[in-house]
This record gives structure tokens, sequence and C-alpha cells, in this order.
């Protein structure tokens, strides 16, 4: 069953698809995350909304989906296991859809050692890969976890996320298999700048064949100032940054350190597009939204062609009223 | 729910190889069932059999009494000394040295569980996928479970990518289970 998602239907298509990420503000004022939102519109396929990142409070990825669709963009919103039991779960995923929200992606979530409240309680009910089930389950099935039936079902576009480069390497794939079977339908990855390493896991997702099953939309970004390079290094878990890259963006003078970060994410874009059986890129700019248009400009991607026309997506925002 | 100590990746000391040969003592047969029965109609022998598990599993494999044991499908390195419990593999937290992302100086338990399975050429195990648990069995026996047969669907017994795995055990037809 189709979800209605104008992203299931980019990857259905041959294009190469373009999402990206927008982080909720830590305040009740929607208008920056609206205003970034904006600056994507028409330029990607949709967008995520992150879900309380790196355990930090901000405003929650239904509210800011929903005000992503108010500005005419798809978004995807992020569903992470940490701060919600399973009942809390479905219920999201139940809400989403009737709020018009095509597209969900579930998470495990950054440990809430490293947010702003070390000191709350983990959920971790279920995993990721279980939400990916249940979540699956109702919409297909029309059961809830439970068993018993919904009065109507999600139309759900579903995603996970997968860290390839990580170890246990020889796991990494099979891992996405699980996802898969589970009733995973995209998968963004975590940053790549290890193009050698991303290309090994994307020859064992070819050998299992999971690349006909899903749309794998590699993780890319650039970076912005050395302060972004020495956070990434240190501070954000499972990222891991190769020397040579550290070295090449550290060789350049600071005022040109942004537009050295630029040229690198265009490279890596252009030579993840060349590995069979890559979807598209799911572009990470932390805040600097801005970059985003130049970056796909640059890279020679063609954006959705309802470019800057997001009267259908409006429409589909009038579930809320 | 019982829960008193903060899971803590932990790496069993016996190999993965012997303790999957080992498991066949445990498996279920009249004698264990009866057992199970028998400890299940008194407190005091249930608690003290409960205890006794308690103290052999959480020294080798940092057990956390979660009642419902994945072992023998993740290479008897236990998920649920996994800080964020998870049953499926690792997060995408872990650090390129295969450091668990909550406990820098601790090994990802799923890099051990991976690494166990392989040693032991149980790889397929671990892509089983492994049900939701039931978070009301804390501190009960996973041993006297397992031979009542409370885990018989724990996990698949397949990968799910050639025939759908299904959440709910048993089929649910579309007109029952309201
Ligand atoms: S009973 Fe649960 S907590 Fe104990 S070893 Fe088995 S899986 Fe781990």
């Amino acid at each position: 069953m189709m979800s209605g998602s104008a992203l299931e239907e980019a990857v259905r298509s041959d294009r190469f698809v373009v999402t990206a990420e927008v982080g909720p503000p830590r305040g009740a004022d929607p208008a920056a995350l609206s205003a970034a939102v904006r600056t994507l519109r028409g330029w990607v396929d949709a967008v995520n909304i992150t879900d309380n990142q790196s355990a930090v409070v901000r405003l929650s990825s239904m509210a800011g989906s929903v005000l992503a669709l108010a500005q005419g963009v798809e978004p995807v919103m992020q569903i992470s296991a940490r701060d919600r039991n399973r009942i809390a779960i479905q219920s999201d995923l139940l809400s989403a859809a009737a709020l018009g929200i095509p597209n969900v992606l579930l998470i495990t979530g950054d440990h809430p050692k490293f947010g702003d409240h070390p000191e709350a309680k983990p959920v971790f009910d279920v995993d990721s890969v279980q939400m990916l089930w249940v979540a699956r389950t109702m919409r297909d099935h029309q059961r809830l976890h439970s068993g018993r039936l919904l009065d109507s079902p999600p139309r759900l576009f579903l995603g996970g996320v997968e860290n390839p480069c990580a170890p246990p390497a020889d796991f990494r794939a099979r891992r996405l298999g699980k996802k898969v079977a589970a009733g995973a339908q995209f998968v963004q990855t975590q940053f790549v700048f290890d193009v050698a390493c991303f290309e090994r896991w994307m020859a064992d997702v070819r050998e299992l064949g999971l690349h006909e099953r899903i749309a794998v939309l590699a993780g890319v970004g650039p970076i912005g100032n050395p302060r972004a390079l020495k956070h990434m290094r240190t501070k954000v878990p499972g990222l891991s940054i190769p020397d040579a890259v550290a070295e090449r963006l550290s060789r350049v003078d600071e005022s040109h350190f942004a537009e050295e970060g630029i040229r690198l994410c265009v490279e890596t874009i252009q030579r993840l597009r060349e590995i069979p059986g890559v979807a598209g890129v799911h572009l990470m700019a932390f805040g600097r939204e801005h970059v985003i248009p130049e970056v796909i400009e640059r890279a020679g991607i063609r954006p959705p062609r309802s470019a800057n026309d997001g009267s259908d997506f409006r429409q589909r925002s009038g579930h809320v009223g | 729910m019982r829960q008193r100590k903060r899971p803590v990746p932990t790496s069993p000391s016996l190999s993965a190889r012997v303790l999957y040969r080992l498991h066949r003592f445990l498996e279920p047969n009249p004698v264990y069932r009866w057992v199970a029965r028998r400890l299940e109609r008194s407190q005091t022998l249930y608690t003290g059999f409960a205890r006794a598990e308690e103290s052999v599993k959480e020294r080798s494999f940092g057990c956390q009494m979660c009642g419902q044991c994945a072992l023998p499908a993740t290479g008897y390195a236990c998920p649920m000394s996994c800080p964020k419990q998870l049953r499926n593999g690792p997060c995408g937290g872990v650090s390129s040295s295969g450091a668990c992302e909550v406990y820098p100086d601790q090994r990802c338990v799923w890099v051990t569980a991976v690494e166990r399975a392989q040693s032991a050429d149980r790889l397929d195990d671990v892509c089983q996928l492994q049900r939701p648990i039931d978070h009301r069995r804390w501190g009960e026996s996973s041993w006297v479970n397992y031979w009542q047969g409370r885990d018989d669907a724990l996990w698949t017994d397949h990968d799910g990518l050639t025939r759908e795995a299904t959440l709910h055990p048993r089929t649910i037809t579309a007109t029952s289970g309201r």
C-alpha cells in the first residue's frame, strides 16, 4: 500500500533522491524551524525533523513535522525508542498518519547520558528493529502489538538508520537485513567520510539483495568550521572521521574552511552516486541549512520536479485543522 | 519490574562453542518440566531456584534476570547487559574500536555477541528477529519459563527475508483477536 508519501514515490523512480535534516528549536517559537524548512523547499524530497536529538530537549518531532507541512515541505518524523514505551510509540504512529505526516524514521536514539538531562530514565522498551516491526504490523495487518485490531491502519513510509562503518563490520549489512525484514523501506546512514568503507558495506548489502528492497540514502554533510570538526570527531557517538579527511580540512586557512567543507561534501556525493544500489543522499548540516541548496546544485543533483511548488503538501496539511 | 543493577556490557569467559554444547543439558524434557511445575507451586522453592540461577548467570553473563533468556540466540553474550537493552543488535553509537557508547571503557556487548556467534558458526542466530519482551517477567527464573515453553516465541526461527516474519507468533486472522 502506498503511503501518500512523495519520498516513497521518489525512491520508486530512478531519480537520485535527497533528504535533509532540521533540528527543532529549544523553545516554543516555531519561526526558526519554519524558516529552515522553507530554505529547503523544492530542493529536497523530504526533511527529517529530529526527535530530541543528542538527548537534548527540543520542540517535538511531531510538532516540527506539522510545521514543515505548513511550509509545504514533506517531513520525515523521527521517533526514537529512548523516551517512549510501546504504548506511546504506537500512539505516535497513529497520530503521525492522522496529521498527514507520511514518513517516519524509527531509531534507537542517543542515551540520555549525552544530553541535557543525564539523570533521566532511559526507556528503550523496544528496539529499533522491533519498532519497525510493530509499525509495519499496524499498517499492513491493522494490528497493534497486543494483537488488537485497529479501526483504521496508519499509512506510513517506514525508515530506519544504519551506521555502515561501525563495528561489528561483518554484521552491519545483516542488521540492515533485520530492519528490512521488520519493515524498513528506506534507510539513512550515518555520515560517510570513509567512502571505501561505505563501499565495502554496500557490497555486502548488494550481496544480500537488500538494495532491491530498501532505498539506501547515504549520510553526508558539509563541515562548516574547525569547532564543528572537533565536535564531530570527539563528541558524536558512532561517528568516525578518518585522519586524511580531518587533515585535508585543517590544512586550509580558517577563512576557507567552510568552502573546503562544501567541496569535500560535493565530491563525496559524486563518489557515492557511482556506487550501485545507492538511491540518494541524506544531508545533515546542523543549523546551516542555507548551504544545502548550494551543495545540491554543485553536486549536479536534479532537485525534485515539483520544485518550489508546495501546494500539494499544503493541501495535505489541511488534515491538521 | 525488578531491576536492581545498571546494565553494563559483559563479556562471558566461557567460549560460545562450549556454551552452545552445554545448552543441551538445559533443554526441556519431562523431568525438567516436572521440576518447573513443582517449583512454581512453592514460593520458597521458586525464589531459591531463581536466586541460584541469578548467582550463576550474573557472574558469567552480567544477567539482569529479564526472565526471558536470549543467550542461545546471541552467542551467549547477554543483550540485557547493553545499557539500551537492545535485543536485535548493536545501536549506531559503537566506536570504531568497538567500545560501548555509554561506557567507553567497555566493549559493546553486541560486538562481543556477533564475534562469539561467528566463532561458533552461528551468525544466523543473531539474524533472527527478537520480539519485544514481556516486562512483567523481570526477576523470574528464565530456566523455569524455558522449561514451561514460555520462551518459544521470543524470536523467529528465520531471518524474515525469504518469508515474512510475523510479529505475532501465531498468525492472527483478520477476524479474531478483538
Ligand atoms: S535471562 Fe535475560 S538478563 Fe539474564 S542472561 Fe538471559 S537475556 Fe540476559
